[in-house]
C-alpha cells in the first residue's frame, strides 16, 4: 500500500504538508535504525528481556514515565479536563506522586534485591506458583488485550485527526513495533520510549506557551474558564466537599483513598508494564532514583495536557461534545481538544512534529505492553509451565517470536474491536479488576510476614472477584452505583474509585484471615522478600544531595506546594 | 555503544533544522491561511532551540567522545 494510498481523504482535522510528512517519515526510520542497531545486543535473557540490567537512573526513570505517556492518556486526559477542568490534573499529582515515592523508597529495594524478572516472579517467591499463575496469566492475557485496543485507537484517531485508513495505521505501527522490539527486546523499547519523551515535550510544550500568550496569562485564563464554564473548573481541592460540587461529581474521599492510597499504589508500584523499566536499572540507587526522577517530571505534565484542555475551554471557537455525539462536519469531541490546539498554534514543521509525538505515544505504549508480554509469558508461564529446561538461547527465541505472535494477536484484536466497538469498554473495565487487590497482595506480602502462600492466593483472586462482581452489579442495575461509590450523585469515575476500595479490602481481609489460619513460611524462607527479615541494601556512602531519600524529600515538597496554590 | 542521548541528539537536530527552515520559508511565502499567532513566527525560534539543543547532545554524545557509563 502506498502511502498516496494509505492517505485517503476523508474530513480530517488538519492537513499536514510536506515538512510535516517528512518528520513523521523521518520518526519511523528512526526508530528502525535503532532496532537494528541493538540487534547484536540482545543475545542473552538478561538482555533480552530485563536490557542488560545496566540503566542508569535517568533513562529507567524516563522510561518508567514514557511507558505510561502514551498518545490516548495525553489526549484522554487534555479532553478530561475540557470536559471537567482542572480536577483532571489529581491524575498526575495525588493519583501518582505519592505512589511513585512509596515504590522507591520501600518496595523497590524488595524487587531488586530479590532479583526476579517481574511481579508475577515476586509473587512466586513469596507466596508460591499459584498466585504466580493467576497473575501472570492474567496480566499476560490482558496486556495484548490492550495492546490491542490502544491499536485501534491509534487507528482511529489518525483517521480522525489525519484522515488515513485505518488498516495503513494498524499495520504500519504495528510492524514497526514487532520489528523493533523482536530485535532488541526491552533495551530497544526503553531507548524509543526515552526518545519518545522528547518528542512529546518538543511537539506539545508549544501550546501551552502560545496559549497563555494568547490568553494573557494564568489569572486572565481563570477568568476566561469562570466565564465560559464555572469557577470550580479551576480549583482542584475547594469543590470536594461534597459529590454535587464539582463537574466530576466525585468526593474528596474518593480522590484521596480511591485513587490516591490505592488505584495509583496498585498501577505505580504493581503494573509490570512500568516497574519492568525499574528493574532494569544498573543498582539499587539507580532503581531507588528512577521513580523519584520519573515523579519530578510526572508533575510537570498537567503543563502539556491538563493546561491545553482548560486553553482549549478558553480560547476554542466551538463547543466540544461527548464521542457519542461528535462525528458531524464541524462537531468535535473533548479528545480532540489537544489535535484541535495543535492545529491552532502549529505551522508546518511544528504541526508534524506535533502529530510525530502522539504516533510516538501511540507506539511506545504498545512496544511497552510487547515488551512486558514477551518477558512475563517467556519467564512466567512458559518456563515454569511448558518447557522448564530450555536453555537460555531457546527463551530468547521464544521472547522473539513471542513478541511477534504479540502483535499479532494486538493486531487480531484490534480488529475485534473495530467490529464490536463495545469490547474496549470490557477490556479496560477487566484491566481494572486486577490492579487494587494485586497491590494488595503485593504490599502484605512484602511488609507482613506472616502472609502465608494460601492466604496471598485467596485474597488476589476474592479481591478480583469482588471488584468484577461490583462492575457486573452496576452494569445490569446502574442505580447499584448508590451503594458501590456511597452516594446517588456519585459518577462513573467515583464507581471506579470506591470500587478498587472495596476490592483492596476485600483482598487484605482475606489475605489477613486465612494467613492466620494457615501454617506461616519460616523466617528463613522470606529473607530478601520481606521487610523486617532483609538488610535493606544500603545506596552507599555519597553525600545526602545524592540521596533518593533526599530527592523523595523535594519532590514531595512541591507536590505539597502545587496542591496549596491550585487548591 | 552508542549512547541513547546521541540518537535523542540526532532526533532533535533534525526536526529543528526542518522546522526552521519551514520557519524561514514561510517569511518569504507567508501562507493564505495563518495559524492564530502566526506573528511570533514559533516555528523559527522554537525550531532554532530544537536544533541548538540536538546538536549540542549530537557533539556532547557523540561516539567516539562517549564514556561506558553515558547511559
Amino acid at each position: 500500500m502506498t502511502i498516496a494510498l494509505a492517505l485517503v481523504s476523508v474530513q480530517r482535522l488538519v492537513h499536514l504538508s510536506p515538512v510535516d510528512l517528512a518528520i513523521i517519515i523521518f520518526y519511523f526510520a528512526l526508530v528502525l535504525a535503532i532496532g537494528f542497531y541493538l540487534r547484536g545486543r540482545a543475545n542473552t535473557g538478561e538482555d533480552f528481556f530485563m536490557a542488560g540490567r545496566e540503566m542508569t537512573a535517568w533513562v529507567a526513570g524516563l522510561s518508567f514515565l514514557s511507558a505510561n505517556l502514551g498518545a490516548l492518556e495525553l489526549m484522554g486526559w487534555a479532553g478530561s479536563a475540557y470536559q471537567y477542568g482542572i480536577l483532571a490534573t489529581h491524575w498526575y499529582w495525588i493519583g501518582a506522586i505519592p505512589a511513585m515515592l512509596f515504590l522507591a523508597l520501600v518496595m523497590m529495594p524488595f524487587y531488586y534485591i530479590s532479583k526476579t524478572h517481574s511481579v508475577p516472579g515476586y509473587l512466586k517467591l513469596r507466596f508460591g506458583e499459584p498466585a504466580r499463575a493467576v497473575s501472570a496469566v492474567s496480566f499476560a492475557f490482558m496486556t495484548v488485550l490492550m495492546s490491542g485496543v490502544n491499536m485501534f485507537a491509534m487507528a482511529k484517531v489518525m483517521q480522525i485527526v489525519l484522515g488515513w485508513d485505518i488498516n495503513f495505521s494498524i499495520w504500519v505501527s504495528a510492524g514497526t513495533v514487532a520489528i523493533y522490539v523482536a530485535l532488541g527486546g526491552l533495551r530497544s523499547a526503553i531507548f524509543n520510549e526515552v526518545l519518545q519523551f522528547f518528542l512529546i515535550w518538543a511537539g506539545a510544550l508549544l501550546i501551552p506557551i502560545l496559549g497563555l500568550y494568547e490568553t494573557g496569562g494564568w489569572s486572565n485564563l481563570k477568568a476566561q474558564i469562570a466565564q465560559r464554564a464555572s469557577e470550580q473548573y479551576v480549583h482542584l481541592w475547594s469543590g470536594l466537599g461534597s459529590f454535587t460540587n464539582n463537574p466530576m461529581g466525585i468526593n474528596w474521599v474518593g480522590i484521596v483513598f480511591g485513587l490516591g492510597a490505592i488505584i495509583s499504589m496498585g498501577y505505580w508500584t504493581t503494573d509490570f508494564l512500568v516497574v519492568q523499566r525499574i528493574l532494569a536499572a544498573k543498582d539499587i540507587r539507580s532503581a531507588e532514583m528512577a521513580p523519584i526522577i520519573g515523579a519530578g517530571f510526572k508533575m510537570m505534565v498537567p503543563l502539556i495536557v491538563i493546561l491545553p484542555g482548560l486553553l482549549g475551554l478558553a480560547v476554542l471557537p466551538m463547543k466540544l461534545v461527548g464521542q457519542n455525539a461528535a462525528g458531524a462536519p464541524g462537531v468535535y469531541s473533548y479528545n480532540d481538544v489537544l489535535p484541535l490546539m495543535l492545529a491552532r498554534y502549529c505551522g508546518p514543521g511544528l504541526l508534524g512534529l506535533g502529530i510525530t509525538a502522539l504516533i510516538a505515544g501511540f507506539m511506545s505504549g504498545m512496544a511497552g505492553n510487547v515488551s512486558a508480554f514477551t518477558t512475563v509469558w517467556t519467564y512466567d508461564i512458559y518456563r515454569p509451565l511448558i518447557n522448564t529446561k530450555g536453555s537460555d538461547h531457546h527463551y530468547v527465541n521464544m521472547g522473539r517470536w513471542t513478541t511477534v505472535i504479540g502483535v499479532l494477536i494486538s493486531i487480531g484484536t484490534a480488529y475485534l474491536v473495530m467490529q464490536f466497538a463495545s469490547i474496549m469498554d470490557y477490556v479496560q473495565a477487566l484491566f481494572s479488576f486486577f490492579i487494587a487487590p494485586l497491590f494488595g497482595t503485593v504490599v502484605l506480602g512484602m511488609l507482613w510476614k506472616r502472609a502465608t502462600g494460601p492466604g496471598g492466593f485467596l485474597g488476589l483472586l476474592c479481591g478480583t472477584m469482588s471488584s468484577i462482581g461490583m462492575w457486573t452489579w452496576v452494569k445490569a442495575d446502574p442505580t447499584a452505583l448508590r451503594y458501590v461509590a456511597l452516594s446517588p450523585n456519585a459518577k462513573a469515575l467515583a464507581q471506579d474509585m470506591y470500587q478498587a476500595l472495596w476490592s483492596f479490602i476485600v483482598c487484605v481481609i482475606v489475605t489477613v484471615v486465612v494467613s492466620l489460619a494457615t501454617q506461616p513460611k519460616a523466617d528463613a524462607e522470606l529473607t530478601g522478600l520481606v521487610y523486617g527479615l532483609t538488610p535493606v541494601p544500603s545506596v552507599g556512602n555519597i553525600p545526602v544531595y545524592q540521596k533518593p531519600l533526599f530527592w523523595a524529600g523535594v519532590v514531595a515538597v512541591v507536590f505539597f506546594v502545587l496542591n496549596i496554590i491550585f487548591w | 555503544m552508542v549512547s541513547i542521548w546521541f540518537f535523542i541528539g540526532i532526533s532533535l537536530l533534525v526536526n529543528g533544522f526542518l522546522i526552521l527552515a519551514a520557519g524561514l520559508y514561510e517569511l518569504g511565502h507567508p501562507p493564505q491561511h495563518p495559524v492564530v499567532l502566526f506573528q511570533l513566527h514559533a516555528n523559527i525560534w522554537w525550531g532554532g532551540i530544537l536544533f541548538l539543543v540536538g546538536a549540542l547532545y549530537c557533539y556532547r554524545f557523540a561516539p567516539p567522545k562517549q564514556r561506558s557509563q553515558l547511559w
